[in-house]
């Protein structure tokens, strides 16, 4: 049987290309509990839910958002450090939702992290060396009297000093601690790292040192990075793509670079104009959004951006229909293609800045 | 010529600990005018908080070695007893911390937090105290303000939190609000609601404001004078435009180079090599000189002095104005 090529056949992507993570329709609800014996559930948290993302190998995804979006418990999920309430996690195109913890080991192998905090991550009792040959010891990847020499190349990949395989974490600083943490995560040669705000703990000067470092050995390995953090200008400069998270949901998903210069959902909007540009000579319009993230518990119906989304009382106004458009009430919006490699869950989205640009 | 609301001359701040003296700030000296908004950078360990600590009178005066002056209006503030200093303190010099979560009581209400502050200061019954509490509460731009001065710090969100801590510092209309680091703790979309605040509240207030914080973006917005810190020292200091669009110090140009920009396509990074130094053992000479990469030898033994080159703007690096011009220009500025 022969098979018909249209002209006007979409665009795939190449099919060579597979993800090496995929998120299907991805949930984790925590349950809130009333009472000490009886634990009664009065309901859930809606920490993450439903959510579709790819990651392809050697890319760097990136996920923003505020504090309580899902983007940590995402990455949770990833790691299997939790299960999923519903949805599927394909590793390598391996469903590994439903995998034992003995099932989980072997994949383990070929995802690692790195946490914020680097003096919280590392154990103040055991050396470097034991700290960053533990993934070795306990996956047998290297021989028991080789490690030492394994550890030590990795400190020096990492900018460490080998000679300082005894010692104590407290003896580093804050940077040399994350080079640590990252040596650990490398001990294994994983295909992906998951990043959660690796630099938000770190001074400025030592933040650009380990994103270098990131983006060094990202070259070196052909690493996969998933890469969490609330700053907008890193999270941008390291990724390929960026994923905006609102309360459990990607609500837009675009290169840095287009998310950045034509948001098309309002809330990609606000949470860009919100960051201040180190230049006093740039005056920008500031959309600042009023009130807080609402509780994820009680999402608010339709689209769960409208109670603080300043385009749908915008239009609502101009129509007269309140403050609220009632499309953006009751009907979810779904994640819809604008430019290219970009989609937002909008129904409203913002006009082009790009082209109204141009036409000045 | 206007008085100066505050002057700091030659300010010192040494903690005597078992390892050695940790200079923390050493030899500071600014001014700032009434209704001046001040941006203090400065990674950890500047002595940037310390410094304003000092100000505020905050420092254990058995734990810290304070010399120098502090003149508030003229009257030097390291020369006051403590309960003289609190009299100042809160109702002519308001501040707000980082975490909102760990400066505000647990266990009282935070419209009593509040009215407390103005009892301290002013002879008022708690019924009225209670009143302007709240009226600050709603000036704040807190929702409700007469059901929330009756809840419990738990019961805000960081942001609510961290307006109740202005409503705090500005309820006795202070001259000067000394906010440590206002919005690191917050998300960027609460920190643009928190700053917009802090910038209204002073227009309504006429109050000067020191901002200390490590984000250049914030000074770049919100401040109209910079100074940075390094090493428990002002290595620069001069007016926003000078300081973003012709630094002189190279300790600055690192700072400006290291960061990630949202409005600007950048290929990699180029950080400052290196940590900050121990406050213990400073290294001679200009502090900064083994992290410098136009380090010369007078650099190793001489301390620069911090020197006025142009109106207004001041750094303490021996490189020549002319050298410190020509590398901004060609490998700092950022065009576009």
């Amino acid at each position: 049987m022969s098979v018909e090529v249209r002209e006007d056949a979409p665009i795939q992507p190449a099919p060579s290309r597979k993800p090496l993570v995929q998120l299907i329709g991805v949930k984790k609800y925590f349950p809130v509990t009333h009472g000490v014996i009886f634990q009664k559930k009065v309901g859930f948290v809606h920490a993450v839910d439903g959510i579709d993302l790819s990651i392809y190998p050697g890319e760097t995804v990136g996920l923003v958002g505020e504090t309580g979006c899902g983007k940590s418990t995402t990455a949770r999920l990833i790691m299997k450090l939790m299960d999923v309430t519903d949805g599927q996690i394909l590793f390598d195109g391996k469903d590994i939702t439903k995998l034992s913890r003995r099932g989980m080991r072997p994949v383990r192998k070929d995802m690692q992290m790195v946490f914020q905090d680097p003096y919280a991550s590392l154990n103040p009792r055991k050396t470097v060396g034991s700290i960053v040959g533990e993934p070795m010891r306990i996956h047998k990847t290297v021989p028991k009297q080789k490690i030492k020499g394994e550890v030590q190349e990795l400190m020096r990949l990492v900018g460490l000093n080998p000679e300082h395989y005894n010692r104590f974490p407290h003896e580093f600083s804050g940077g040399q601690r994350q080079r640590i943490g990252v040596a650990r995560a490398l001990a294994l040669r994983p295909r992906l790292i998951v990043a959660d705000e690796p630099v938000s703990a770190l001074d400025v000067s030592v933040q650009a040192q380990v994103l270098n470092l990131l983006e060094d050995l990202q070259e070196e390995f052909n690493l996969t990075y998933l890469f969490i953090a609330h700053d907008l200008a890193v999270v941008k400069h390291m990724s390929d793509r960026v994923s905006v998270m609102y309360l459990g949901k990607i609500v837009e998903s675009a290169d840095g670079e287009t998310l950045y210069r034509d948001p098309k959902h309002p809330y990609s909007g606000a949470l860009l104009t919100a960051v201040p540009i180190p230049d006093p000579r740039m005056k920008r319009e500031r959309i600042i959004l009023q009130g807080d993230v609402p509780s994820p518990i009680n999402p608010p119906s339709g689209c769960r951006f409208h109670p603080r989304c300043p385009r749908t009382r915008e239009i609502a106004e101009r129509e007269g229909l309140g403050r609220v458009h009632p499309r953006c009430r009751d009907e979810e919006p779904e994640l819809l293609p604008h430019h290219p490699g970009q989609v937002a869950a909008c129904h409203f989205p913002l006009e082009d800045r790009s082209s109204a640009q141009k036409k000045k | 010529m206007t008085e100066k609301l505050l002057e700091v001359k030659d300010l010192r701040v040494q903690f005597p600990t078992v390892d050695g003296i940790v200079k923390a700030v050493d030899g500071v000296s600014f001014s700032l005018d009434p209704g001046e908004r001040l941006g203090v950078v400065g990674e950890s360990g500047s002595g940037k908080s310390v410094t304003f600590l000092a100000v505020m009178g905050l420092l254990d005066r058995k734990a810290a070695n304070v010399t120098g002056q502090i003149l508030f209006r003229g009257q030097d503030l390291l020369k006051l007893r403590p309960d003289e200093f609190r009299r100042i303190r809160g109702s002519e010099i308001g501040m707000v911390f980082q975490d909102p979560m760990s400066s505000l009581h647990p266990l009282y209400k935070v419209g009593k937090q509040i009215a407390e502050a103005i009892q301290a200061h002013e002879d008022v019954t708690a019924k009225d105290a209670f009143t302007r509490a709240i009226d600050m509460l709603d000036r704040v731009g807190i929702p409700r303000p007469e059901d929330r001065a009756k809840q419990y710090p738990h019961e805000f969100s960081g942001g609510m939190r961290q307006r109740a801590m202005i409503a705090m510092g500005l309820c006795l209309s202070p001259d000067l609000l000394i906010a440590d680091e206002p919005t690191t703790a917050l998300d960027v979309t609460v920190q643009a609601q928190i700053l917009d605040l802090i910038d209204r509240m002073r227009d309504e207030f006429q109050t000067a404001v020191i901002m200390i914080t490590h984000d250049l973006g914030v000074v770049a917005e919100h401040t109209d004078r910079v100074q940075v810190m390094y090493a428990g020292k002002i290595v620069e200091a001069g007016t926003i435009d000078h300081i973003y669009h012709g630094a002189h110090h190279p300790y600055t140009w690192g700072l400006m180079q290291s960061i990630s920009r949202l409005d600007e396509e950048q290929e990699r990074l180029k950080p400052i090599k290196g940590a900050p130094p121990s406050l213990i053992f400073v290294p001679s000479g200009c502090s900064f000189h083994p992290r410098c990469p136009y380090v010369m030898d007078v650099c190793k033994t001489e301390v620069p002095p911090l020197e006025e080159e142009e109106y207004g703007h001041a750094s303490a690096c021996h490189l020549t104005l002319e050298e410190k011009k020509r590398i901004f220009a060609s490998q700092v500025e950022v065009r576009t």
